[in-house]
């Protein structure tokens, strides 16, 4: 009962701050709203007692937000990031996708044929039995799937940054150490 | 320590911890006054803290021009108040509030949290020098985590669990440190780091004005500054179950030795401050990805090797 309550608030809280990531003005406050969001998602997920699951949600989101407060200063030309701004941009176009994907969502959710009632016994470890459930068979892919993604962000980063190892090390890359505009603390 | 089981205590018991946490802190922060007077020839300093406190709280608060409030005290309090959730889980001697399955990803996820908080703080004052000093703490934060995250694997790939109580149960006879150091030390490291302390400081450095203390005034000062060393007192006390045996010893009850190998490790952090200098955070990113992430993933490496071979 106590569980289901806590649930629900969550929910609403979940469901305001998502809304208030577009109401604010500061970038800061639209930020950390969605964190709260997410972190309020997580605690639910706690609530569900899945206790890895729901704090590297809660773990993962911080610190992604964290990052994101890293970006939004980087990249956003004239630093409106510091000013108060508004958070919403192409309107009609947003809201035209938004609502189609929460009714593509929303009926989902009711129109799935849910079974009546449970099925088996609950598992002693929901988190084992659930990762069995989700990664069971695709553990090969899950494998190869991630060097692949970090050899993309690499490929990626190597392909945006202006200065390549020939910047840094010279035409026939014999030049040590490198040729840094900012030295790091190895000294390389 | 039979058996390493743990005993979970009425939640009621969260205010003598707490008070211990607070005792363990004032400990702290009167023995970095007690060195920097020993530095300047005289003695005293262990009264520091009670005179820094009252000099805070009689202190009025300054205002600056567009402050983020919410924000701005979102992030001290959030400071003050993480420390004491990291104590939840860590067991004094055989006893402890909570002994979750997943208590090593808990304590992960609390001092990512300072992230947030510490930028927050550096945000919400609408000032340049404190805005600065929250971006140098994510530039270190970006280079210390990855590295304190891999040592905290270590333990937990040992004791074939994240739950504080089977780590400690599981270095019955051989304390985890003695074959991890490597990950003893990047754990250390990122305690100092989460704590913004010693060679983590410059986002409070006096070169931007005191950074994300700029205009931190009064009571939010203080609670922003005692938050630091809460996070660096329950740091230590979480590196004894995690590495040093937990309530392990001879003679002395288990709670004895846990606190004992906690002050020992909160000396040894406060002294190091003056020992070590400022790291300048475009420079240690590079130390923290080319030398410390590498030597955790070796260590956890030999450590699975050691627990594959040992069944």
């Amino acid at each position: 009962m106590l569980i289901g309550i806590a649930f629900w608030m969550l929910a609403v809280v979940a469901v305001l701050s998502g809304v208030a990531v577009f109401m604010v003005d500061s970038m800061a406050r639209a930020t950390y709203a969605l964190a709260l969001s997410f972190v309020a998602v997580g605690v639910q997920i706690l609530l569900l007692q899945q206790g890895y699951l729901g704090l590297i949600t809660i773990l993962m989101m911080v610190m992604e937000m964290a990052v994101m407060a890293v970006y939004m200063v980087m990249f956003m030309g004239m630093n409106p990031a510091l000013m108060p701004m508004d958070m919403t941009h192409g309107k009609k176009t947003a809201i035209g996708a938004s609502v189609a994907a929460f009714v593509l969502l929303a009926g989902g959710a009711l129109l799935i044929p849910w079974p009546e009632q449970r099925r088996g016994a609950i598992p002693g470890d929901l988190t084992h039995a659930l990762g069995l459930e989700i990664m069971g068979e695709k553990m090969l892919v899950m494998a190869v799937m991630g060097p692949v993604m970090v050899a993309t962000i690499v490929a990626g980063v190597v392909l945006a940054a202006h200065r390549t190892r020939y910047d840094r090390f010279g035409d026939d890359l014999s030049r040590r150490p490198a040729d840094d505009p900012q030295s790091g603390g190895v000294g390389r | 320590m039979p058996d390493g089981a743990l005993e979970i205590v009425p939640v009621w018991w969260a205010v003598p911890a707490g008070v211990i946490l607070c005792a363990l802190a004032y400990l702290a922060v009167a023995l970095d006054a007690r060195l920097s007077a020993h530095e300047d020839g005289h003695g005293g300093g262990w009264t520091v803290p009670l005179s820094r406190t009252a000099r805070l709280l009689r202190q009025r608060r300054r205002t600056t021009l567009a402050a983020d409030t919410l924000l701005w005290r979102i992030g001290g309090a959030g400071m003050f108040v993480g420390a004491f959730l990291v104590v939840a889980v860590i067991p004094l001697g055989r006893w402890v509030l909570a002994d979750p399955q997943v208590g090593i990803v808990w304590f992960n996820v609390v001092d990512v949290m300072v992230w947030a908080l510490v930028w927050l703080t550096g945000w919400g004052a609408n000032s340049t020098h404190g805005l600065v000093g929250g971006y140098r703490f994510l530039a270190h934060g970006l280079a210390y985590e990855l590295p304190l995250m891999f040592a905290l694997v270590a333990p937990a790939i040992a004791a074939s669990s994240l739950g504080v109580g089977d780590v400690v149960a599981a270095q019955d006879g051989l304390w985890f440190v003695v074959w991890m150091p490597v990950a003893f030390v990047i754990y250390l490291v990122g305690v100092a780091g989460f704590s913004v302390w010693g060679p983590f400081a410059p986002a409070l450095a006096a070169d931007i004005a005191g950074g994300v203390l700029a205009e931190l005034s009064s009571v939010d000062r203080l609670v922003f500054q005692s938050g630091r060393f809460f996070f660096l007192t329950a740091g230590a006390a979480f590196s004894v179950p995690l590495f040093l045996g937990g309530g392990a010893g001879p003679v002395l009850p288990g709670w004895a030795w846990m606190l004992a190998k906690t002050v020992l490790v909160l000396a040894v952090l406060v002294w190091l401050r003056r020992r070590i200098p400022l790291w300048r955070p475009d420079r240690f990113m590079e130390i923290g990805w080319m030398v410390l992430l590498p030597a955790a993933v070796v260590q956890d490496l030999v450590v699975s090797l050691v627990v594959v071979r040992g069944g």
